[in-house]
């Protein structure tokens, strides 16, 4: 083999510069971060507003959320419609955690004005009363165990989703559940979780779910101009590595057989690659992404509860990726930063009204309309959906070879009759 | 020479339609053989039971030294186990280029942990190009699979076959749709292959089964109906009846 002369790349050039898009990507979130910052509230000429910068830090986060659908579904073929359930295990985590501290702050803090100073089975008893009793209930859950502990109920962040991905994974793809009805039962298994948690007796404050996680415990002199940086910081940080991240993977060669599952799962097993442990490698990583995006959104959220995790979140989350550009970690980050956005604006009642005959139209309702319409055009007319544009602009084309013999004679197969 | 596969009463039906029938089919190591047959006798059948793809009613499946039972692995399992498969269509993955397709196929370690963390070395990029010569995809490495032709799909997919290094190739039709020049480059292809692995080609083109110039077996409905050379088979007057229709 000495005579081939080819130039096989003895040495590997870094990752961003083998791929430029995500050089150009960090560079443009870096610029993004910095140019929010210096016009935000909190620190710069006050521009933006400190309920702006926040629907900026969570549209980030949906970003981040995006990447993860985007590898599980546009790269490996799994379109799950179930991830919002491990944002949402994310939410809930750090919330726990929010929640039980700054509540015990306050408690102490009552109790400190008593001629005995409290016992921690009544400071314990007081946080639990002042939390469960909008459902009747003034006991800690066991699933409240590590709430007190931060390091421990971050780790619950990755732990959580994690784990009930692996579990629910590991079941569906041992047993070759594929297609729409790997789609269906994620559907359940979002419409189980969020069942649950409406329930009083779920240890989740049932459908009040958790609120008050914009304020950071022991940083009530913190004025939240400051702390919405401070986590729009953090989403910018996360979205970058979670891009750089997700980048690495599909790079190299594990990028290449979760690519070949995605166009013939049987043909990748009989390459002796299995298929099941790709699909629940991927499932899993993206649950943990997704779970980090949720624990970043919430606390700027301020709230969480069970309907977050409905079954219509994770449809969304498939609907940016589509219309962003599934296969490619840039669509569906502008997908969801754009359809996102786009949704707070006509959702948020500053879309003009539009009159057509007798038909009023208010965008609050429509906009669902509107965002199906728009969904089901991508679908049909641009598949490769905003992302496609760079490479209309990049004047990159796959060849278009419908018709054409598929060999060079004229004896050759023809695509009709290869099909057959 | 010593048995490589063995295939002993097998027995397949779906619906009640027995595809194979008490078949039983044994090939050594590092020999050639064509399997010939009309429509529906259960060559790809045949295949999918080896493979893994297809679980047999009854009967043994054995492979190797040890003689290990094929019948309760996974197919990645059995591929790992040194058993290519090529399928009548050729498959490919048509979205990356031809030096990904053998990068993918080369034999490595194949659980995720170990493919993740794989990066390329010399050795294996001049392994890929030595494969694309070999197969005469050399100017072709950077291209994207789905731009070749249809003949040239069929080659990278035996190339990505012989980066696997299998010690026994099923290969479903290999010159459906080819041009003669095409075909006698696959013959040379599966020749030089079955220099240094067990080969089994199912065929229908019985010019192409002579340029073989192999053991041949005849299967109809579903079990082998006779074996020998080509001319030997050729003559028996059960397979004149039964596929030559003289």
């Amino acid at each position: 083999m000495s005579d081939l002369t080819l130039s096989a790349p003895t040495r590997r050039r870094p990752l961003v510069l083998r791929h430029p898009s995500v050089l150009v990507f960090l560079v443009v979130l870096a610029l993004f971060t910095l140019g929010v910052t210096l016009l935000s509230e909190g620190i710069g000429l006050g521009v933006i507003s400190t309920s702006f910068i926040k629907t900026l830090g969570k549209t980030l986060c949906f970003c981040l959320v995006a990447l993860a659908m985007d590898l599980v579904w546009g790269y490996c073929g799994i379109l799950s419609l179930g991830h919002m359930a491990f944002f949402g295990l994310g939410g809930y985590a750090i919330g726990m955690w929010l929640m039980y501290e700054r509540t015990r702050r306050i408690i102490v803090d009552s109790l400190a004005t008593a001629e005995l100073p409290a016992t921690p089975q009544e400071i314990s008893d007081g946080i639990a009363s002042q939390i469960f009793g909008v459902v009747g209930a003034s006991d800690f859950p066991p699933i409240w165990a590590f709430a007190h502990s931060l390091p421990l109920q971050l780790a619950a962040v990755i732990v959580a989703p994690g784990l009930l991905a692996l579990v629910f994974g590991w079941l569906a793809f041992r047993s070759r559940v594929t297609g729409v009805y790997l789609s269906i039962l994620t559907q359940a298994m979002t419409l189980a979780l969020a069942l649950y948690l409406f329930q009083n007796d779920s240890g989740l404050r049932g459908n009040n779910g958790l609120s008050g996680l914009q304020n950071l415990p022991g940083l009530d002199l913190v004025p939240q101009s400051t702390v919405s940086l401070w986590f729009f910081w953090a989403s910018a940080l996360a979205l970058g590595a979670g891009y750089l991240f997700c980048a690495w993977l599909v790079s190299g060669k594990f990028g290449s057989v979760i690519r070949a599952i995605r166009d013939d799962e049987t043909r990748v097993r009989f390459l002796g690659y299995p298929v099941e442990g790709f699909k629940l490698v991927v499932f899993t990583l993206t649950a943990i992404l997704a779970g980090i995006a949720g624990a970043l959104y919430y606390p700027q959220a301020g709230i969480i509860n069970p309907a977050e995790v409905a079954p219509i979140a994770s449809i969304y989350l498939a609907v940016w990726v589509a219309i962003g550009g599934r296969g490619r970690l840039y669509g569906a980050v502008i997908g969801a930063a754009f359809v996102s956005l786009l949704s707070s604006w006509f959702t948020g009642g500053q879309a003009p009204d539009l009159k057509i005959g007798s038909l009023h139209i208010q965008w609050v309702d429509w906009w669902t309309v509107l965002l199906g319409l728009s969904f089901v055009a991508v679908t049909l007319f641009a598949p490769k959906g905003i992302g496609g544009l760079v490479d209309l602009a990049a004047r990159i084309k796959s060849p278009n070879r419908h018709g054409a013999d598929l060999g060079p004679g004229a004896g050759a197969l023809r695509e009709r009759e290869a099909d057959e | 020479m010593t048995t490589l596969l063995e295939v002993s009463g097998v027995s397949v039906s779906f619906d009640g339609f027995k595809a194979i029938n008490n078949l039983s089919f044994r090939i050594a190591e590092g020999e050639l053989r064509a399997v010939i047959g009309p429509n529906g006798a259960g060559k790809t059948t045949f295949m999918d039971i080896v493979t893994g793809k297809t679980r047999p009613n009854e009967g043994r499946v054995t492979y190797g030294e040890k003689s290990v039972s094929l019948l309760a692995l996974s197919e990645s399992r059995i591929a790992q186990m040194g058993i290519g498969r090529k399928f009548q269509r050729p498959t490919v993955f048509e979205d990356q280029s031809v030096a990904d397709n053998l990068m993918m196929a080369l034999k490595k370690d194949r659980n995720p942990l170990a493919v993740l963390l794989f990066r390329p070395k010399a050795a294996d990029h001049a392994r890929v190009e030595a494969l694309a010569g070999e197969i005469g995809l050399a100017d072709a490495l950077h291209r994207k699979s789905g731009e070749l032709s249809h003949g040239q799909k069929q080659w990278l997919e035996i190339g990505m076959l012989l980066a696997q290094e299998p010690r026994l190739l099923l290969v479903d039709e290999p010159a459906a749709g080819m041009t003669l020049a095409e075909r006698e480059h696959t013959t040379d292809l599966l020749k030089q292959a079955a220099k240094t692995r067990a080969v089994v080609v199912v065929e229908h083109d019985m010019d192409f089964v002579r340029r073989l110039d192999c053991k041949v077996t005849v299967l109809h409905e579903g079990s082998v109906l006779a074996e020998g050379s080509l001319d030997h088979v050729t003559q028996n007057e059960q397979v004149i009846e039964v596929y030559l229709g003289r």
